[in-house]
């Protein structure tokens, strides 16, 4: 797994163009930083095996979404496998779209990163009671609202307007799904104790990826996620 | 106090931030005991104010375009809910979460008010039935149709999430204000996907993301679906960063093409949005 290898290849400027130049599915993916040694740049980070450091830099920011992605694919993937009981069809409709969705994004991450991205995490669910629709659908509306925090907080962290453009494009989807799985524990979209910066603004929060992480290491099994360096 | 999360949050995001408010950083330690000293409800201003004295007297001209812009389709979305919400077609049922969703558009508007100052546009006259001022639109019947309503509340949302996703670039440098855009943007996203929600229950072919370029515009005149099918063109893209989407893994072969297509909304420019907003402009 890779772990804290990529501290040393992230550059300010690596080579953007080249992000996803992707030969074709099944083939290996052309990723950043495969491109980008020629700008070597030390992070002046300190390896340490005893966490999964997501990296610095842009490369950092994708290896971030990476790992969201892949506890949300995992969580929806395993709400369809073991339905709760007493799910609707419609219910079944929207969590199993949810989930292609959330697969959707964490292959799209993967595939972007090569041979620079994060292991496949292993995730520790044993919070949630898959039976329970309320356990469930709480667990749902978590993850979503922290997904789109954590997006807004990366947006300005980015420096290279592709990736910046490609997270726009991910994150109104997850505010979309925040919205529906509010919608079926009868709560309001935007819920100003929990979603909005504060009472009066209508702005949603951003959170910085350690915030984010602090509260998504709950559902990491073995090495928690270091982002220290994200961004950076 | 998310009011101080919130400080902590510029101060990470730019890192010059207690400089554009201050030569001395001891700005935001002000702030922050100020903060803890007065009501809750006067915080929105207390930050307006921040950011207007951070920004306010130095936003480039782009910027300022961008925020207008902006600060257009929120007039639109909030007086578009601030003329219908009173009207009797809206169902006791659904007032209340309609009713939240004009009180964000209307921050969204007083927030962008006050970042932009001076600057700021005034607010147009609209013809909501998409006549450009003739009162005779292709969409007329928002005067006695909920579902009309409801469909004119949808592509305004979806198309205001467009629109901001297409400036984000145009903000980048500019961290505080790319931030609080973007912090818009999602709630814009939510709006979407609840107002997609209740057409649904009342049994449009829509889901709360947008599967295609399929708007879910039905039982409008020919005009009106071409006008607002703008609003959705290109949403059937399946190529991300160079990558197609439909050739990646899922749980079983690759990832469908509805989902590829749902699991990524799309920008649009400005010179796209503003043909569309100018359907529901009185000249």
């Amino acid at each position: 797994m890779k772990t804290t290898t990529q501290d040393n290849i992230v550059g300010g400027s690596m080579a953007r163009r080249s992000f996803l130049k992707f030969a074709g599915a099944g083939a290996a993916a052309v990723g950043v930083v495969a491109t980008a040694a020629s700008c070597n740049k030390h992070g002046g980070v300190v390896s340490d095996p005893q966490v999964i450091d997501l990296g610095s830099g842009d490369l950092g920011i994708l290896n971030y979404a990476y790992a969201l992605e892949q506890l949300e694919a995992a969580f929806y993937t395993q709400v369809i496998a073991s339905p709760f009981s007493g799910i609707t069809a419609m219910e079944t409709s929207y969590l199993t779209d949810i989930r292609d969705h959330e697969v959707a994004h964490r292959e799209f991450f993967k595939a972007a990163l090569g041979s620079n991205a994060i292991g496949s995490l292993t995730p520790n669910f044993s919070k949630i009671n898959f039976a329970d629709r309320t356990s469930v659908l709480a667990a749902a509306k978590g993850f979503e609202d922290l997904g789109v925090s954590a997006y807004n907080g990366a947006g300005a962290m980015i420096k290279t307007a592709d990736y910046l453009v490609l997270a726009g494009k991910i994150v109104s989807v997850e505010a979309r799904h925040a919205a529906l799985i509010r919608a079926l524990l009868g709560v309001y979209p935007v819920d100003d104790s929990i979603v909005t910066l504060s009472a009066g603004t209508s702005l949603e929060i951003s959170q910085d990826p350690l915030t984010v992480l602090n509260v998504a290491n709950a559902f990491v099994s073995g090495k928690p996620l270091y982002g220290g360096n994200v961004g950076k | 106090m998310d009011f101080l999360n919130l400080l902590n949050d510029i101060q990470t995001a730019d890192p010059e931030f207690a400089d554009r408010i201050s030569p001395r950083r001891s700005a935001i330690k002000n702030i922050t005991s100020f903060g803890s000293k007065v009501a809750v409800a006067s915080l929105p201003f207390a930050i307006s104010a921040l950011f207007k004295k951070a920004y306010g007297q130095s936003l480039s001209s782009s910027v300022v375009s961008v925020l207008n812009f902006a600060l257009t389709a929120e007039y639109l979305e909030s007086s578009f809910y601030n003329k219908y919400l009173s009207y009797s077609y809206i169902p006791s049922a659904n007032a209340a979460g309609l009713a939240l969703l004009k009180t964000d558009e209307t921050n969204h508007v007083n927030f962008l008010k006050s970042v932009l100052g001076s600057s700021a546009i005034a607010a147009p006259s609209w013809d909501f039935s998409g006549g450009s001022g003739s009162g005779n639109g292709p969409f007329a019947s928002v005067e006695t149709s909920y579902d009309t309503f409801l469909a004119l509340a949808q592509t305004f949302e979806d198309n205001g999430v467009r629109a901001y996703k297409g400036q984000a670039t145009a903000l980048m440098g500019t961290n505080t204000v790319l931030t609080a855009a973007l912090n818009i943007h999602s709630v814009e996203a939510r709006h979407a996907s609840y107002l997609r929600r209740l057409r649904q229950l009342r049994g449009v072919s829509v889901k709360p993301w947008i599967t295609g370029v399929t708007s879910g515009i039905t039982g409008l005149n020919a005009a009106g679906t071409a006008a607002v099918a703008s609003i959705y063109s290109g949403e059937d893209n399946v190529s991300q960063g160079g990558a197609d989407i439909t050739k990646l893994p899922a749980i079983s072969g690759t990832v469908a093409v509805n989902a590829a297509t749902e699991a990524f909304d799309e920008p649009l420019t400005m010179a796209q949005v503003l043909p569309v907003i100018a359907l529901f402009k009185k000249p």
